[in-house]
C-alpha cells in the first residue's frame, strides 16, 4: 500500500482546495480504484465486498426497527408484530433484518472457508484472519443478544441457556459463575431488565464490529490480497487495478447473493427461524426442544457433547477460539489447497464435520445423536492437531511461477493483460 | 533514564507512580458502569411466598414464582420417596444436599433434602443446573427420566425424585429454597 501511488488527480477548484486539506478522496481512489488486486480472483474473493452491505443493510434496518421496537418484557413481542404488521414497510424491513443476519452468516462462513481453503491466514496476514476472528465472535454476540428481542419462547430460553454458560465459572472458582450471570442478568433470572440492557448491547456491538472491519480492510490493503494459486504477487503483470475489474466481479456476485436474499425476504421470511417463536416468553415453561439459529448448530452440538458442563462450554469457546492459532498451526510454507494434495482432502473432510455437527445440533440430545456429536467434535478438533503434522509430510504439488503465469498459461511475457492496467507505479 | 550506576531515575519513579495512578483512578472511575448492570434494588428486595398445600392431590405437583425463579413444590407419593430414600445409597453424582438452609456439607440423602414429618414433600428451584432450563415432570403426563424424577429436554439431565442428579450434563443436585411449614397444609418460602 505504501508504494502505491494514487492516481488522483482534483479536477474542480473545490476538490484541488480539499485535496490539500483533508485528501480523503485520493485515499479512496487508491484503496478502492487504484487498488492492485490479483488478475486471478474468483468469484470466492466477492464475499468480503457482500460482507461489507450485509453489515451496511443491517445497520440501517436496524435503526429503523429500534426506532418502533419496545425493549420491555411486557410490548416486546407485540411490538415486534406491530411493526410487521402496522408500521409503515415493516412488513419489509423487518424481515429483511431476520433474515439479514442469517445471510450475513451464510456469507461469513463462505468468507472463512474461502480463507481456509487458499491459506489466507498465512503469512504476512496472520492479523488480518485474527481481526476476522474477532469480528465472527462480536457477530455472535450481535446476532445471540438479536435474537433474544422479539422475547418469543425461543428468544426467551435461549437467552437462558446461553448466558447460564457462564455458571460453569463456578466450577472454577466457587460463586463466580452465579455472580457474572446475576450480573448479566440484572436479577436472579433472565427478566425485562436482562431484555432491556440486551437490545442496548445489540445496538452497541454493530458498530464495534464496523470499527473491527476498518482494521480488517486496512491490513488487507497492507498485506494485500490472498489468490487461488496462493503466490505472492510478483510484477504488475499479476494484477489489475480494483475499478473495474474487481468492483464488476464483486457486483456480480453481490446480484446472485442478493438474489438469494431477497427470495428469502419475500417467499419464506420464517424459514429460518423457530415456530416457538411466535409463543410469546413464558418463564415458567421450556420448550422441548431448544435449539438456536442454525449458525450457532455446530457449536451447540459440541457443548452438547461434552458430558461435562465446564467441558462442554470450554469445548464450545475452544473450536471458535482455535481459528485464531490456524497461522501457526498450519506448517507448511505452500498456501492454496490448490497445490496441496492431501491437504484439499482434510479440507473437504472438515467442512463435511462442520456440516455434520450442524446438523446433531439441530436435533434433540438423545442417542444416537450425541454419540455421532462427540465423533465429530473429535474430527473438528482432530482437524487442527493433524494440520501441523501434515505440513511437514505433505509434497506439495508443482506451483506455477506467478500468478500470471497461471492465468495465461506458459507465456509469462504475453503483456494483453498488463496492458488493460494503467499503470502507474 | 538512568543514572551513570544504572538505577532508576527520579524521572522514572515519576512516570511509573503517575502511570500506576491514572491507572487505578480510571479502573475506579469504570466501577460505576460495571456494577450498574448487578441486580438493583427491587430485585434484591427479597420477598417472600405463602403457598397453601391443601390443593395438590398425592403424586401432584405445582409450579410457582419466587424470586422470579420457578419453584417446584411435588407431594410425593408414598413409593417415590421410599425410591429417594433407597437411592441414598447409590452412585450419586452430586454427594451434597444443595439445602439452602443447611450448611453445603450436609450429605445428599433424602432426608436433608426434605422437611422432618413432611417427607412426602419436596420443595425445589426448578431450575437445571446445567443451563437454567426447567426440566419437564411437573405434569404426570411428563417424562420424567429415568429416576422417575424430573427430565431436561434441553440437554438431557436426569433427576430423581428427591431432585439430584443423576445422570446427564447437569453439575448440580437441584437446589432446596429455604422455606418452613407454617402448618401442615401452608408453607412459606423465603
Amino acid at each position: 500500500m505504501a508504494q502505491h501511488l494514487s492516481s488522483y488527480k482534483p479536477t474542480s477548484r473545490f476538490g484541488k482546495w480539499w485535496d490539500e486539506r483533508l485528501p480523503i478522496a485520493r485515499m479512496m481512489h487508491a484503496q478502492f480504484i487504484d487498488f492492485p488486486t490479483p488478475r486471478n480472483l474468483n468469484y470466492f474473493w466477492t464475499f468480503g465486498g457482500i460482507l461489507m452491505v450485509c453489515l451496511v443493510i443491517q445497520i440501517l434496518t436496524g435503526i429503523v426497527l429500534a426506532m418502533h421496537y419496545v425493549p420491555t418484557a411486557e410490548d416486546a413481542f407485540n411490538s415486534v408484530q406491530h411493526i410487521k404488521r402496522n408500521v409503515n414497510w415493516g412488513w419489509l424491513i423487518q424481515p429483511i433484518h431476520a433474515v439479514g443476519a442469517s445471510m450475513f452468516f451464510v456469507a461469513v462462513y463462505i468468507h472463512i472457508f474461502r480463507g481456509l481453503y487458499y491459506g489466507s491466514y498465512k503469512a504476512p496476514r496472520e492479523v488480518l484472519w485474527i481481526l476476522g476472528v474477532l469480528i465472527l465472535f462480536a457477530m455472535m454476540a450481535t446476532g445471540f443478544l438479536g435474537y433474544t428481542l422479539p422475547w418469543g419462547q425461543m428468544s426467551f430460553w435461549g437467552a437462558t441457556v446461553i448466558t447460564n454458560l457462564f455458571s460453569s465459572l463456578n466450577e472454577i472458582v466457587s460463586g463466580l459463575g452465579t455472580t457474572i450471570v446475576e450480573w448479566l442478568w440484572g436479577g436472579y433470572a433472565v427478566s425485562g431488565v436482562t431484555l432491556n440492557r440486551f437490545f442496548s448491547l445489540h445496538y452497541l456491538l454493530p458498530f464495534v464490529i464496523a470499527g473491527l472491519v476498518v482494521l480488517h480492510v486496512w491490513a488487507l490493503h497492507v498485506a494485500g490480497q490472498n489468490n487461488p494459486t496462493g503466490l505472492d504477487v510478483k510484477s504488475n503483470a499479476d494484477t489489475v487495478p480494483m475499478y473495474p475489474y474487481a468492483i464488476a466481479k464483486d457486483t456480480v456476485g453481490m446480484f446472485a447473493f442478493f438474489l438469494l436474499f431477497a427470495w428469502f425476504v419475500f417467499f419464506m421470511p420464517d424459514y429460518l427461524g423457530h415456530a416457538d417463536n411466535y409463543i410469546p416468553a413464558n418463564p415458567l415453561v421450556t420448550p422441548t426442544h431448544i435449539v438456536p439459529e442454525w449458525y450457532f448448530l455446530p457449536f451447540y452440538a459440541i457443548l452438547r457433547a461434552i458430558p461435562s458442563k465446564l467441558g462442554g462450554v470450554l469445548a464450545m469457546v475452544g473450536s471458535i477460539l482455535i481459528l485464531a492459532f490456524l497461522p501457526w498451526l498450519d506448517t507448511s510454507r505452500v498456501r492454496s489447497a490448490k497445490y496441496r494434495p492431501y491437504f484439499k482432502y482434510l479440507f473437504w473432510f472438515f467442512v463435511f464435520t462442520c456440516i455434520a455437527l450442524g446438523w446433531l445440533g439441530s436435533k434433540p440430545a438423545e442417542p444416537p445423536y450425541v454419540a455421532w456429536a462427540q465423533f465429530f467434535t473429535l474430527c473438528y478438533f482432530g482437524f487442527f492437531l493433524v494440520l501441523p503434522i501434515l505440513g511437514l509430510i505433505e509434497t506439495p504439488g508443482q506451483l506455477p511461477k506467478s500468478i500470471s503465469e497461471s492465468v495465461l498459461g506458459g507465456g509469462a511475457s504475453l503483456p494483453s493483460g498488463a496492458a488493460a492496467a494503467p499503470e502507474k507505479r | 533514564m538512568t543514572t551513570d550506576a544504572g538505577e532508576a531515575s527520579r524521572r522514572d519513579f515519576l512516570v511509573v507512580a503517575g502511570n500506576a495512578f491514572a491507572a487505578v483512578g480510571a479502573a475506579a472511575a469504570m466501577w460505576p458502569f460495571v456494577a450498574q448492570m448487578n441486580p438493583d434494588a427491587s430485585a434484591q428486595a427479597l420477598s417472600s411466598t405463602e403457598v397453601d398445600l391443601t390443593p395438590i392431590k398425592d403424586g401432584q405437583a405445582i409450579t410457582i414464582l419466587w424470586r422470579g425463579k420457578p419453584v417446584f413444590i411435588r407431594h410425593r407419593l408414598k413409593e417415590e420417596t421410599e425410591r429417594a430414600r433407597a437411592d441414598d445409597t447409590a452412585q450419586l453424582k452430586d454427594p451434597e444436599a444443595r439445602n439452602l438452609a443447611l450448611p453445603e456439607t450436609t450429605k445428599a440423602d433424602d432426608e436433608n433434602r426434605v422437611k422432618p414429618g413432611h417427607e412426602n414433600w419436596l420443595v425445589l428451584i426448578g431450575i437445571c443446573t446445567h443451563l437454567g432450563c426447567i426440566p419437564k415432570g411437573q405434569s404426570m403426563a411428563d417424562a420424567r427420566g429415568e429416576f422417575g424424577g424430573w427430565f431436561c429436554p434441553c440437554h438431557g439431565s436426569h433427576y430423581d425424585t428427591s431432585g439430584r442428579i443423576r445422570k446427564g450434563p447437569a453439575p448440580r443436585n437441584l437446589d432446596v429454597p429455604p422455606y418452613t411449614f407454617l402448618s401442615d397444609t401452608k408453607i412459606k418460602i423465603g
